[in-house]
């Protein structure tokens, strides 16, 4: 193993609380980098991947500092380099690339200014050579107008492109190590596969070496040769990706594998086809948009229905108005046109103008369950709150209540007195739907509630939707981008793109063979747990891209 | 479990582990002031009028601790007074302003709408006055008295108040939290008082001391100017005006109540930045 790259040893980085504790955010790890060779960390958040890749370029955040280890890129100690020696290797032989492009450029300047900024100011390259090279790194990338696009803004070209451009801004002074930082995160599902095979053909053709961080494993299988599955600032497995994906040797990464944003084997059972009851909630023409006047189309004659003890999936991409119907529908916003109705009857549009049993059976959970819950609030009050005020509880009856609803979302009743920023995410995110269901509501309004979370988290809240369900029969309308999810706790499904239902009904007859071009497009982003299909789905989405168009 | 004892106890005890050395100090002074100013007839050695030589300015002895005033008076007792009066008026004042400012600011930010902008333009066009002459003028034309002092600085600094009370109230009011409590179908009131106060708590007690600060400045500017407080009550604005002379015989009389009015003001600003660090700290920490 003389000839790797990098070679990090016993790596180990602590942190200082408020208070002066040390905790170790990283122990004890070691890896190697070979020369063209992409190795992945992947970890679900606070496993300290970031940490590890910003360690590899010399750095810690601050509050962090490396306590031990070693990190050598080419037998060059970087932990032991002086500042001004590590910026001259930061920059030129190890770059970076951020999760959001969109905070890391600066919007005052033009992209091509940015991309060159680094081989210019060392003198490694002159202006016209550094913008020519630009030029045929953005072709390589594949972004359309690769003579004139440099010449825009940030704010001008889209979220996938900016993301591809930070890519040409860090191989502009050809790097031996790239380290990308969960480089598609932020992106939408269906540009998301367009940048990674940007990526990946990028890296291949510079022969570079790169580490890629991630928490998403059925991604990275497409892109790594090495994996290093992390938690708790721990390894947990290392080795090449074809045996982590096939024969993963540890627990942890069998659960990671087992959440993983697959497609499900089998579609959820249809639902028993009840005689001509009338559904909970029928949607009927609904058109809105923004502005005072409704200017800005956001929805077009949508009709949607959710039956009784039913699971009704909303997909589509950002943008595409699925959030505003929900919305519309819990009377945050008005109706242009059409209505929304409950039983039968017609809801009021606003909800001002809504009596307060209409209000408790529709409930809504936000995706943030960060923000939704009142940071100065304790637990006990976000809970007995709805309880009291739907159904006029006294406030002791209504705090055993609470402890009865803690322990409906799996968590402890002593939680009843923290605050939510006391709680991790997913109890935060079952205190969100704790709240939802102490109105005793008849249908929840999810609104993309998985979509920050953990994947093994994500999948635990799913399964507690489902057992409330079966328990006390609600009706739910899930709206997610990730259509993968979304399949395996729904009943039926409506696509929305443009403010439009482009298809709905039972999943099995929305995702057939021959389904609408856009649904197609969104299964083809799902990642499929092996190694060669990053290019098959790359050549099916522009085929389809171009069929939509 | 009586959850709620425990944890003002608890954080009083944080708060206090908290300070630094200067911050400290500070503190230390703040509350020596305020309880001299509670008990100034019990402390002061002698009564706030009393003439007690025929000499102005007599150098400090072991009778009078900082001399005599112009009229004969003991600095030292008069000085303790002008702290009792000082303070009592800036805490009316600030305590006015901010019931007005921070009621109409979360007025403004809970309707919106045309409220807001009816509100929040007709606080610019008084904004648009200098303080110092809009009080000149007000005060000149109703005459001089501490409650026509005290309604019209509250008035001024009600201005300052509410514009940070809106800002503040109006970032709450897009958070998710306030939009779950709008779908509940709480009403305005719940939604200010249980939502956003507690969120905007910390920065507006910040606000509070230096809003505070600028009112002890502010009357003891005007009383400086003789539109303040009037003889014979003196607050320490009218003592520098009226031992200004005494600068002339070498004698230190007047800058005993400027340092006064500048240690309790720096002390106050020390106090607020020490919060509002701490409150900021206390966000989590995720980059």
């Amino acid at each position: 193993m003389a000839d790797s790259l990098l070679k990090v040893r016993n790596l180990e980085v602590s942190a200082r609380g408020r208070k002066g504790r040390e905790f170790s955010i990283v122990d004890n790890i070691s890896f190697d980098v070979q020369k063209g060779e992409v190795i992945a960390l992947i970890g679900e958040s606070g496993s300290g991947k970031t940490t590890i890749s910003l360690a590899c370029l010399g750095y810690s955040r601050p509050g962090c500092h490396i306590t031990g280890g070693s990190v050598l890129l080419d037998g060059i100690s970087l932990l032991e380099q002086p500042l001004p020696k590590l910026q001259e290797l930061r920059g030129k032989d190890i770059t970076y690339v951020a999760q959001s492009a969109a905070a890391s450029f600066n919007g005052a300047m033009t992209i091509n200014d940015q991309v060159i900024e680094m081989p210019v100011i060392t003198g490694s390259a002159t202006r016209q050579d550094a913008l020519s090279k630009a030029t045929r790194l953005y072709k390589e990338l594949e972004l359309p107008d690769p003579e004139n696009i440099g010449k825009r803004y940030p704010h001008q070209v889209s979220g996938g492109q900016l993301q591809r451009l930070m890519a040409a801004m860090a191989m502009i002074s050809d790097p031996r190590l790239l380290i990308l930082d969960e480089p598609t995160t932020a992106l939408d599902v269906t540009t998301q596969i367009e940048v990674l095979h940007a990526f990946k053909t990028l890296i291949q053709n510079h022969n570079a070496s790169a580490i890629y961080v991630t928490h998403d494993l059925s991604l990275v299988a497409q892109v790594a040769d090495h994996i290093l599955v992390l938690k708790d600032g721990k390894m947990v497995e290392y080795g090449a990706t074809e045996q982590i994906i096939s024969v993963p040797r540890n627990d942890y990464t069998r659960e990671l594998m087992a959440a993983t944003h697959l497609m499900p084997e089998e579609f959820h059972a249809p639902p028993l086809v009840t005689a001509q009851e009338p559904p909970l909630l029928d949607v009927r023409n609904v058109s809105a948009g923004y502005g005072p006047k409704h200017e800005f189309i956001a929805l077009r004659g949508i009709d949607l229905t959710v039956k009784s003890g039913e699971t009704v999936g909303v997909i589509g991409e950002s943008g595409s108005g699925k959030t505003t119907l929900g919305r519309v529908i819990s009377g945050l916003m008005n109706a242009a046109k059409g209505g929304v109705f409950l039983n039968g009857q017609r809801l009021a549009n606003h909800v001002d103008r809504r009596s307060r049993d209409e209000l408790r059976q529709i409930q809504f959970a936000f995706q943030m369950a960060d923000v939704a819950l009142n940071p100065r609030q304790r637990v006990n009050k976000i809970l007995s709150r709805p309880i009291m005020f739907y159904h006029g509880l006294r406030r002791s009856e209504a705090t055993r209540e609470v402890a009865r609803l803690l322990e409906r979302v799996d968590l402890p009743s002593s939680f009843a007195w923290r605050f939510p920023p006391e709680l991790s995410g997913g109890q935060r995110q079952r205190v969100n739907l704790a709240r939802a269901l102490a109105a005793r509501p008849s249908l929840i309004i999810c609104d993309e509630i998985t979509s920050a979370l953990d994947t093994i988290v994500a999948q635990q809240i799913l399964d507690l939707l489902e057992s409330l369900q079966d328990d006390l029969g609600l009706s739910y309308m899930f709206i997610t981008h990730d259509i993968a999810t979304v399949t395996r706790i729904s009943d039926r499904i409506a696509v929305m793109r443009h403010g439009e239902i482009v298809a709905q009904g039972l999943v099995d007859e929305v995702l057939t063979q021959d389904c609408h071009e856009y649904t197609q497009l969104l299964l083809n982003s799902v990642p499929e747990m092996r190694t060669d299909w990053l290019d098959e789905a790359v050549t099916r989405r522009r085929k389809l891209i171009a069929a939509l168009s | 479990m009586n959850i709620d004892n425990y944890t003002w106890r608890d954080e009083l005890r944080e708060a206090i582990s908290d300070l630094t050395p200067g911050t400290a100090l500070c503190v230390l002074f703040l509350v020596a002031v305020i309880v001299i100013g509670a008990l100034a007839p019990v402390i002061a050695p002698y009564g706030e009028g009393e003439i007690l030589t025929n000499n102005s300015f007599e150098p400090p002895s072991t009778m009078m601790w900082l001399g005599s005033d112009y009229l004969g008076r003991d600095v030292l007792s008069r000085l303790i007074y002008g702290v009792r009066i000082t303070l009592f008026l800036a805490l009316v004042i600030t305590f006015l302003s901010f019931l007005a400012g921070v009621s109409l600011g979360f007025l403004a930010a809970a309707f919106g709408g045309w409220v807001d902008n009816w509100i929040s333009r007709l606080n610019d066009a008084m904004l648009s006055f200098p303080a110092l002459m809009l009080a000149l003028i007000v005060i000149n034309s109703l005459g001089s008295s501490l409650v026509v002092l005290v309604f019209t600085v509250a008035f001024i600094d009600m201005t300052r108040v509410f514009r940070v009370a809106r800002a503040l109230a109006v970032n709450v009011m897009v958070m998710d939290y306030v939009e779950a409590a709008v779908v509940r179908g709480e009403g305005k009131a719940w939604i200010v008082w249980h939502e956003v106060l507690p969120n905007v708590l910390t920065p507006l007690a910040a606000e509070f001391g230096i809003r505070f600060t600028y009112a002890i400045l502010f009357v003891s500017a005007l009383s400086f100017l003789g539109l303040g407080v009037q003889p014979p009550q003196s607050d320490l604005g009218v003592m520098v005006k009226e031992n200004l002379q005494a600068i002339l015989y070498g004698e230190y009389t007047t800058l005993y109540p400027a340092i006064g009015i500048a240690l309790i003001a720096i002390s106050m600003n020390v106090f607020v930045d020490w919060l509002l660090q701490r409150s900021s700290a206390e966000l989590p920490d995720e980059i």
